[in-house]
């Protein structure tokens, strides 16, 4: 319980994410890297979002294994991405077994899209100066 | 007593932190493995397995019907390429579907997984043809298949594996039955196994 209010308090929320400039190593590189979105930036969270990109959904435990991850971890990180309408979570049984389906929102793709374009246009940035 | 230097706090020289690029280009690099791991962990065809496994029992119908053992292998290695053809184009599907360039690596895993127990394979079967131990022709197959199945699904969902291990429980059932059984064992195997598994991959894993 400790480990997910920790997490909780380092994570910003989507409204904060929009307007959340990048943390830079230094002062001039923070302005080459303006409205990074921070909710996506987190690595857990960047993997998430990757992982269900490439699959049309994901269970709970397949998550879990992919990145290899604890529960409490997981689920703390899945639900900010719930929350901010990136991905869609579905509770269902199977037999009797519970389980939770993730999928990833059209929201999700275009934030995920927007990542990738914002770290190409860095790189490009970088390799033209 | 004499007199002591005060106690200065040395810091420890932080090492540079990477370039903003850099860490850009790590970024890149991580979204693309995790996709391509995601995409192998889902990456075969349900529904793909399901038209192999469909062929596969044609295959043994017709083969069942050969009256030499030459024709007999032709039929299969016929249906083996039909189905490779069949696996590759369903899987390259499956991954065109998910609309992200980035995706490379699943059929590469396959490929690599499948193919030292393909090779060895194809060797046992010259080697049992020469020896005239056609018989065991049928476990051999199944059994390495499954092999091949069971390792190269460890990177996959576990129902993978689980397909692999019934294959290879097949093969070493036709090793030891009667030979007459062979072409149960392989309509059973790579008809039957295919087509129970595939219906549980597409409907679990999306196609």
């Amino acid at each position: 319980m400790a480990k997910q209010s920790t997490a909780k308090k380092e994570i910003p929320s989507k409204q904060e994410a929009s307007t959340t400039r990048a943390v830079t190593a230094g002062t001039s590189q923070k302005s080459a890297a303006p409205n990074l979105d921070r909710l996506i930036h987190e690595r857990l969270r960047l993997g998430i979002i990757s992982a269900l990109a490439a699959n049309p959904s994901l269970t709970f435990s397949d998550l879990k294994n992919l990145m290899n991850t604890t529960d409490g971890n997981l689920s703390v990180h899945a639900r900010k991405l719930e929350e901010a309408g990136y991905i869609a979570c579905t509770k269902y049984f199977d037999g009797r077994l519970p389980k939770t389906e993730y999928k990833l929102t059209a929201e999700g793709r275009r934030a995920l899209e927007s990542y990738l374009n914002h770290m190409e246009s860095l790189i490009k940035q970088m390799r033209s100066s | 007593m004499p007199d002591m230097e005060p106690i200065r706090l040395v810091k420890p020289e932080q090492p540079e932190p990477p370039a903003l690029h850099e860490r850009a280009m790590d970024n890149l690099r991580y979204i693309r493995e995790t996709m391509e791991r995601a995409t192998a962990f889902t990456g075969i065809s349900g529904w793909g397995e399901v038209a192999i496994g469909a062929t596969a029992i044609i295959a043994s119908l017709v083969a069942a019907r050969q009256v030499t053992f030459t024709l007999w292998l032709a039929v299969w290695v016929v249906e083996g390429t039909i189905s490779l053809l069949i696996a590759g184009w369903s899987m390259d599907r499956k991954a065109r579907a998910v609309q992200m360039p980035l995706v490379s690596g699943p059929g590469r895993k396959a490929v690599f997984s499948l193919s030292p127990p393909v090779i060895a394979g194809g060797l046992l079967t010259i080697v049992l043809f020469r020896a005239g131990l056609t018989n065991a022709i049928p476990g051999v197959w199944l059994l390495l298949y499954g092999t091949g199945v069971v390792t190269g699904g460890m990177f996959s969902v576990g129902v993978v594996p689980i397909m692999g291990l019934c294959f290879m429980a097949l093969g070493a059932g036709a090793l030891f039955a009667p030979p007459e059984f062979a072409n149960w064992f392989m309509a059973a195997g790579f008809g039957g196994l295919h087509i129970v598994f595939g219906v549980i991959i597409a409907r679990k894993y999306g196609g």
